[in-house]
Order: C-alpha cells, then sequence, then structure tokens
C-alpha cells in the first residue's frame, strides 16, 4: 500500500487536540467541527487543505484529550496520512482506528510545506519527490497494517463479526 | 519473574502468568465508562453498522458531565441521544448530571483494586488511585469494547516515581504534578505507566492521590497508578485479599525512577498554554489575574473545596477578580454544604455554580473572555482550552488560585495559612 500526497502541510511540535477539534465546537457535528480545526494556530488551514494531502507535525502530535475528532477532523477535510516525530498515545490509537495511517518520523524536518510525498506504511519510507530524497520510518505492524487495510477498527470488526468470530 | 503492579493487572486481565513490557496481549475489560460527549453520541451509529450489541450491559457505566448545564440545541440533543441509547441497551448504571466522570466512577463504588478499566475521556487515569489500571481510549475503539469486551494493550514500561516526606503545609498534590510536569515533560511518560510510591503518597488522602493519577495524563502517560493501601481500601469498602496482593513484586524492573523530596516542595504555578511551563508561584508573583476558578476532575473534590476555605477564611476575594467554583460532584457539594465549606467560600464572595466539566472547556460561567488571564485549579491551560484563543490560563493548587483569588495577582498561598 502505497500513499500518494499532493502536498505537505507541516506544523511544529505539541499541536494538542484542543487546536485541532476546538471546545467551542464539540458540540457539533463532526463535519463542521473540521471546519474550525487548528483555526487558533493557522486560520487558513481547513479551508485551504485538500483531499489528498498529507500533515507533518514534530514532536507530540495529538496530545491532550482523548476525543477522536481530532484526527476525524482532519480526515474529513482530506488528510491522507499523519507522519510526525512522536505522537501522543490516545491520538494515535484513534488515527489508526479510524483507518488514517500514523507513522513515526525523525526526518520530517527534511519535509517542507507543499512538498509532494509518497508514504508506504509497511515498509517504512517516505520518499519526497519534490526533494527528491527517501526517508525511513518506522513500519507499522503488520496487525495494525491490517485494520487500516480494512478501512479502520470498525470495518475490521464488521468482516470479523461476519466471518462468525466474536472477536 | 517480578512484575510491577501494571503488568499484574494486565497479566491477569490477558489470562497470562506474566506479561512483559512491548508485548501485545489482549485484554478482558473488567468495565467500560463513557460520559455524554465522547459516548453514545459517538458509538450509537457505530453499533448500529456493526449491527452488534453491547457485550455486557453490567460492565458498562455512563456518566453525563460535559454538556449537563448547557441549553443550546447541540447540547440538548447529546444529552438526549445519551439517554435513550442507555435505556435501549440496558445500562443501569447510569449517572445523569451528578458529578464529573473521573470522580464519580469511585463515588459510586464502582473501582477495585486490579481491575482492568476503559474510560472513553484521558483522564481516566484517575482510576489509579484506587490500584485500577485504567486507560482513555478514543470513541472508534470504545465501540470494539462494547461489541467485544477486549482491546489489544502494548505492555507498557513503568516509571516509578518516588516521593519522600509530608508536604508543607500549603502545598498539595497539585504542586506535585506541576513540578513533574516540568521534569518529565508533557509526553516524556507517553506510552508508559508512573507508579507513585513513598511515604508523601502514603500520607496523601484519596482526594489528593486522584490528583496524582489524573494529571498522569499531562504526562502523556498511558496512565497513573497506585498501589492500594488501607486508605485505599477504606474508600474502595473491599477488603485486601491475600491470594491478589495488588502491590509490585520485589525486584520489578522500573524503566525510571524520580526521587522527590516534599519537604522542599514550594507552590508550582504553570503559564500558558501548557502544564510543563510550570516554576515555582514566586516566578510568577506579579501576574495580574482577572478571574480564578476551581473545578474539574483535577481540583474540585471536598479536599480542594477545603483548601480554598482555609485560605479565605475571614478574607474577601479581590473585586477585579471574582473567584468560580463547580464542585466536582453533587456528592461533594452537598458534603461541602454539610460541613459549612460552602458557607465559607460564599462569605468570601466566590460564586458557587453547578457541577460538571464547564469552564474546563470553555463553557458556562469562570470561562474567559477574549484576552483574559485567569488561574485554575484544572488540569490543563491549552491556547484556547478555557474560552476565547486569545485567553490566557495560568494552572496552580487550589491553595493558590484562592490566594491569587483574594489579592487579584498569582500570590503564594504560605503567607495565608
Ligand atoms: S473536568 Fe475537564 S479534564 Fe475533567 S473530564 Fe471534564 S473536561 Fe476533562
Amino acid at each position: 500500500m502505497k500513499i500518494e500526497c499532493n502536498r505537505a502541510w507541516v506544523f511544529g511540535d505539541s499541536i494538542d487536540t484542543d487546536v485541532l477539534a476546538p471546545n467551542a465546537y464539540m458540540m457539533k457535528p463532526v463535519e463542521e467541527l473540521a471546519r474550525h480545526c487548528l483555526e487558533a494556530v493557522d486560520p487558513e488551514f481547513a479551508s485551504s487543505v485538500r483531499l489528498g494531502d498529507a500533515f507533518v507535525a514534530g514532536e507530540n502530535l495529538g496530545i491532550g484529550s482523548s476525543r477522536e475528532q481530532a484526527p476525524q477532523a482532519l480526515m474529513l477535510l482530506g488528510i491522507r496520512v499523519l507522519l510526525a516525530k512522536s505522537f501522543a498515545r490516545i491520538f494515535y490509537r484513534n488515527a489508526l482506528n479510524l483507518g488514517l495511517p500514523a507513522l513515526v518520523c525523525a526526518d520530517v524536518d527534511r519535509i517542507r510545506q507543499g512538498d509532494a510525498l509518497r508514504v508506504n506504511p509497511l515498509a517504512g519510507t517516505v520518499e519526497n519527490l519534490t526533494m527528491r530524497e527517501t526517508l525511513d520510518c518506522e513500519p507499522l505492524p503488520s496487525h495494525l497494517m491490517e485494520m487500516i487495510a480494512d478501512g479502520g477498527l470498525l470495518a475490521h470488526l464488521k468482516k470479523k463479526l461476519r466471518s462468525g468470530g466474536n472477536s | 519473574m517480578s512484575m510491577t503492579l501494571s503488568e499484574k493487572i494486565i497479566a491477569r486481565a490477558a489470562d497470562k502468568g506474566r506479561v512483559q513490557p512491548g508485548e501485545i496481549v489482549t485484554c478482558r475489560v473488567d468495565l467500560a465508562m463513557m460520559h455524554d460527549s465522547s459516548g453514545p453520541r459517538r458509538v450509537k451509529p457505530m453499533l448500529e453498522q456493526l449491527g452488534a450489541k453491547v457485550w455486557d450491559p453490567g460492565r458498562v457505566v455512563i456518566i453525563t458531565d460535559h454538556y449537563v448545564n448547557e441549553s443550546d440545541p447541540e447540547s440538548l440533543a447529546i444529552e438526549d441521544v445519551t439517554r435513550k441509547w442507555a435505556r435501549a441497551h440496558h445500562i443501569s448504571q447510569f449517572h445523569e448530571a451528578q458529578g464529573i466522570c473521573h470522580i464519580v466512577l469511585p463515588e459510586c463504588g464502582y473501582l477495585r483494586p486490579g481491575m482492568f478499566v476503559v474510560g472513553g475521556d484521558s483522564h481516566s487515569t484517575t482510576a489509579g488511585a484506587f490500584g485500577c489500571f485504567m486507560v482513555g481510549i478514543g470513541a472508534t475503539e470504545m465501540a470494539g469494547v462494547l461489541v467485544s469486551g477486549e482491546i489489544w494493550v502494548r505492555v507498557p514500561s513503568t516509571i516509578q516515581v518516588r516521593g519522600l516526606g509530608r508536604l508543607p503545609d500549603g502545598v498539595a498534590a497539585k504542586d506535585i504534578m506541576l513540578m513533574l510536569c516540568r521534569l518529565i515533560g508533557i509526553s516524556g511518560a507517553n506510552y508508559k505507566v508512573v507508579e507513585y510510591t513513598g511515604t508523601t503518597v502514603e500520607s496523601l488522602s484519596m482526594d489528593e492521590r486522584m490528583v496524582l493519577t489524573n494529571m498522569s495524563a499531562e504526562l502523556g502517560a498511558k496512565t497513573g497508578i497506585i498501589a492500594p493501601d488501607e486508605i485505599t481500601l477504606a474508600a474502595t469498602r473491599s477488603a485486601l485479599s491475600a491470594a491478589t496482593p495488588w502491590r509490585g513484586d520485589d525486584g520489578a524492573n522500573y524503566e525510571r525512577v524520580i526521587d522527590f523530596n516534599a519537604n522542599e516542595l514550594a507552590p508550582q504555578v504553570a503559564a500558558p498554554h501548557s502544564p510543563e511551563n510550570s516554576a515555582p508561584v514566586d516566578a510568577h508573583a506579579d501576574v495580574k489575574v482577572d478571574q480564578a476558578y476551581i473545578g474539574a476532575c483535577t481540583g474540585a473534590k471536598l479536599a480542594d473545596l477545603k483548601m480554598a476555605a482555609r485560605i479565605l477564611h475571614g478574607r474577601k476575594i479581590a473585586r477585579d477578580a471574582p473567584l468560580f467554583i463547580a464542585p466536582a460532584s453533587l456528592r461533594i457539594a452537598e458534603q461541602a454544604k454539610q460541613d459549612g465549606t460552602l458557607a465559607a467560600l460564599e462569605a468570601a464572595g466566590a460564586k458557587i455554580l453547578p457541577t460538571g466539566c464547564g469552564a474546563c472547556i470553555g463553557l458556562g460561567p469562570g470561562s474567559l473572555g477574549e484576552g483574559k488571564v485567569g488561574i485554575a485549579s484544572t488540569a490543563r491551560n491549552f491556547k484556547g482550552r478555557m474560552g476565547a484563543p486569545t485567553s490566557r490560563t495560568y494552572l496552580a493548587s487550589p491553595y493558590t488560585v484562592a490566594a491569587s483569588a483574594v489579592t487579584g495577582r498569582i500570590t503564594d498561598p504560605r503567607e495565608f495559612v
């Protein structure tokens, strides 16, 4: 599975769940909340990001609350893959459970805003097509990749329930 | 092979003789807790999509706290969906607007040492004060637990935090955690468990121990935990079973041991916009505050209200720095009323609010307007969390918040006790 990303959106360290999914819109439908994703940090982000873009951040991406709307908002806005130096634990699990690949990549500093990327989660590589270089990332374990390939935990469970086992 | 307390609980839940850090195992869930924000409104469509039922309604607890005091149509609809879903799925352990979930859960006696628990909230770590291994999970993962009763976990390594000595007067568990946020960092314990030990912890009440485990979330930890002792057992009304002594083995492997001396700890204050921006209170002594808030699962238990009452006794809060107090549960509010704590707070000019998450997530009175500066006993001060994106929140203990409300600037409470 290779993920082609037209453009990278590059952010810094400790992008928290409160800026990804602001409290003021948490009671709204997630589609509406998504339009306010990151507005405290970059008011242009939600309206400019396009389907097939990549989200690149530094340390502790998704620190804070357990709200699944944080990765879900990014997904709804079109983000295909998350790359960060490190992730907060619950955010990481939430992203994978939603079927959004989240990869730990030590060299994200080499990615610039707008770069085109080709990501291979199983092999653990990020090809920067703009810069013509390949970065290493931690490959996703196969049991998680299986779930992501199914489209996330729900689809994965559905498949399992259908095949008889009560997972 | 020796195991830590957390490893023992995971091994038991995974039906294994032993587990090791790094290993991925599947655990049976003893109890699953949801609140109104992350609960039924999110999992309902998922369960419908799966066409599946709740694996064991007797192991599910729903406690509403996030939008219970709001009257906008969206909030009302969320509460309605929650109520209907609980009824339809025969969840009898349903507590509506009784208080904040992490406080109501132990209040109702659901927690017992050795349990493996999941919660749809990041501060689910709080239950560790009761000797439980409780982790926060997102909504999709909760849907998975609800239909299967199971969850996979990667066995975490354990950081031991060992406190020696007693906290000085006017210094609280909150100050320990703000100091640790600086020392360990807000992601320093990512994927790991923090176990609190030592004479300092042994000397703390349950209310204070809960601050340690609650704010383990601010260290990025998978959870926080404290081995149960007589104080825990009195609170959970369970008997210590010799067969399962819920404590780590001698010689268990800790990834790191952090020692601190409680006798020397000063009150701490975390500056905007991160709990790790903490420093001894002196560093912020001249900062003027517009508002003070004592609330949230972190800082509005009975012990917290009493700390504030002690500072406010015989004093008045500054006219230009209103103090809002939202007790963490109805039971706490009732106890505080009975023992005179609420009266003391009100006499000083504090405004008592209904229980719930409230201003901790920027809802209702106590939240901060554009450009306002607040000081709060809550756990998080991320940008915009307590209100307007331009507001700024300082975090401190209930002692420090109350003292600052008296003077209108960030103030060392030791001058007042
Ligand atoms: S009081 Fe604040 S930290 Fe606690 S559960 Fe509610 S929103 Fe979360």
